[in-house]
């Protein structure tokens, strides 16, 4: 079963959020999310300095099978994308939650998130 | 609709796979990683149930005049132990499924239809055989299909052959078949071995009854050394006989579609003596020059960027609509996207610059040869 780690909160559409410094929010997609949609092999990220509001698409998670959508989680302007995972998307399979990290924001307000547990018991997930 | 279970459905699940339905059977999708799964093919063997495919038994003193009429090919030039790719299409030259026959003896043929047509392949050969001197029977049911593909696929299955039947199998030429004892499960049985299969690669798919699948599934993954052999499932198959610029129905051959249009005109024998069902359709299609002057062709497009087009995508010259992506991903083995497409024919030779509408956004393709993929012997 997919692993929905427990210090973060979690949107509907399986973006995870990690409160850094600040207002400063980092931003991935969930392992029930890599599990459903297989091997990645190309991301298309928020541009440094955008802006991405709660609960719109702001960029594309693309598969072996298929193409998806990313929601922002939160309302604020990027800061900082992750080029690693652009150059090499197999790492948002292989750490979700750590290497595979996508965009930081810092974070105006937040779009409706729900903790590690409700989220786990929603999709089915692991804690 | 019922949900189809096949023989090996508890091995799938102890080896913790992800299924999918296809065709209404629940089959693995993948069990690990699914790009893992293709390069282990492409590299060294890969391990799939095809228990879902149909296998329709067809027998007696007209069999052989019988499927020249039932199918578009010339399957009574077949000789014993031969394969063949066919096509069954309907009397205005729509495909109902493409399959593979088998020439047992004489007058006995295996017919191999895909999971989801396999009633109506079967009922259709039961209808078309008024009149001739066969006895059609759907075996569907009973049996399991294995397939082991990939560079060591022979090199593994040797290992389950006794050493003096082992140039049965070395000699088994592509698209042939042949019995085969295979020793596994603590008893000898004699299986129905074909060197056929759907990724591109060298392989075989094994005919067994549902009651010894397991017991081969598992003496098959037994024998291959650490690293040799995975099992793959569904994505990967679906990757594999892609880039091999293999046609899947329901994608690339409908009822809607043809034979030319799918630049399967060669598979069509309109130089047969014999009528066949599909013939004046075809005939008529052919002397129209459907797929080559007229109408749309499937053409091979390769990505110049790092964006796929996906099925149903709309493939655009100046931002004109020519044509409809049928099959598309990323090519694993090829590093760059890959897609089966019709477009119109006046777009269709090799070198056109085509663009696929990718969600509002057009990325550039280009039309190129099929296969994609093509293994080095």
């Amino acid at each position: 079963m997919a692993k929905v780690a427990p210090e973060l909160q979690y949107s509907d559409e399986h973006e995870w959020v990690a409160r850094e410094a600040g207002n400063l929010v980092s931003i991935g997609i969930s392992a029930v999310a890599t599990d459903a949609l297989g091997d990645i092999v190309y991301v298309d990220l928020p541009e440094v300095g955008s802006t991405v509001t709660a609960g719109e698409t702001c960029g594309e998670v693309e598969s072996t099978k298929s193409v998806s959508d990313l929601y922002s989680p939160v309302t604020g302007e990027v800061t900082e994308i992750n080029d690693a995972v652009v150059a090499d998307p197999a790492l948002i399979n292989n750490d979700p939650y750590g290497a595979g990290w996508l965009f930081k924001v810092a974070a105006d307000s937040d779009g409706p998130l729900l903790s590690a547990e409700e989220y786990a018991s929603k999709n089915g997930g692991e804690l | 609709m019922t949900e189809n279970y096949t023989a090996l459905y508890e091995e799938h699940k102890k080896l913790g796979a992800s299924f999918t339905d296809f065709g209404g059977w629940q089959m693995p999708l993948k069990y690990s990683s699914e790009l893992a799964e293709h390069h282990a093919v492409r590299q060294s063997a890969g391990l799939f149930d095809l228990s879902h495919m149909g296998e329709v038994w067809v027998t007696g003193p007209g069999a052989a005049a019988f499927l020249d009429y039932a199918l578009v090919g010339k399957i009574s030039a077949m000789s014993v132990g031969k394969a063949k790719y066919s096509l069954i299409c309907q009397e205005d030259g729509g495909i109902i499924d493409d399959l593979i026959t088998y020439r047992r003896g004489e007058e006995k043929f295996l017919v191999v239809p895909n999971a989801g047509n396999a009633v109506v392949v079967a009922a259709a050969l039961a209808e078309r055989a008024a009149g001739f001197d066969v006895v059609v029977e759907d075996a569907s049911a009973t049996t399991s299909l294995i397939a082991v593909q990939g560079p060591k696929a022979e090199e593994i299955l040797l290992r389950l052959v006794p050493a003096e039947q082992h140039t049965l199998v070395t000699e088994l030429k592509y698209y042939a078949a042949v019995e085969v004892p295979f020793t596994f499960g603590g008893s000898t049985e004699e299986l129905l071995l074909a060197r056929t299969g759907y990724t591109g690669e060298d392989g075989f798919e094994v005919f067994v009854a549902n009651d010894s699948a397991a017991a081969l599934w598992q003496a098959i993954a037994a024998v291959a050394e650490e690293g040799e052999l995975i099992p793959a499932g569904l994505a990967c198959r679906d990757s594999l006989r892609l880039e091999a610029g293999m046609p899947l129905y329901g994608n690339e051959l409908s009822r809607e579609g043809n034979p030319y249009a799918a630049g399967l005109g060669p598979v069509v024998s309109l130089a047969k003596e014999s009528d066949f069902v599909g013939r004046a359709a075809l005939e008529a299609l052919k002397a129209e020059g459907a797929g080559s002057t007229s109408g749309r062709k499937l053409v091979g497009l390769k990505g110049l960027g790092r964006r796929a087009g996906r099925g149903h995508y709309p493939v655009l010259k100046d931002g004109i609509v020519v044509g409809e992506v049928t099959s598309g991903q990323p090519s694993p083995t090829l590093g760059y996207p890959v897609a089966l497409a019709y477009v119109d024919v006046e777009h269709a030779e090799l070198g056109t610059a085509l663009d696929i509408d990718l969600r509002g956004k057009a990325e550039p393709f280009e039309v190129i040869a099929l296969p994609f993929y093509k293994r080095t012997k």
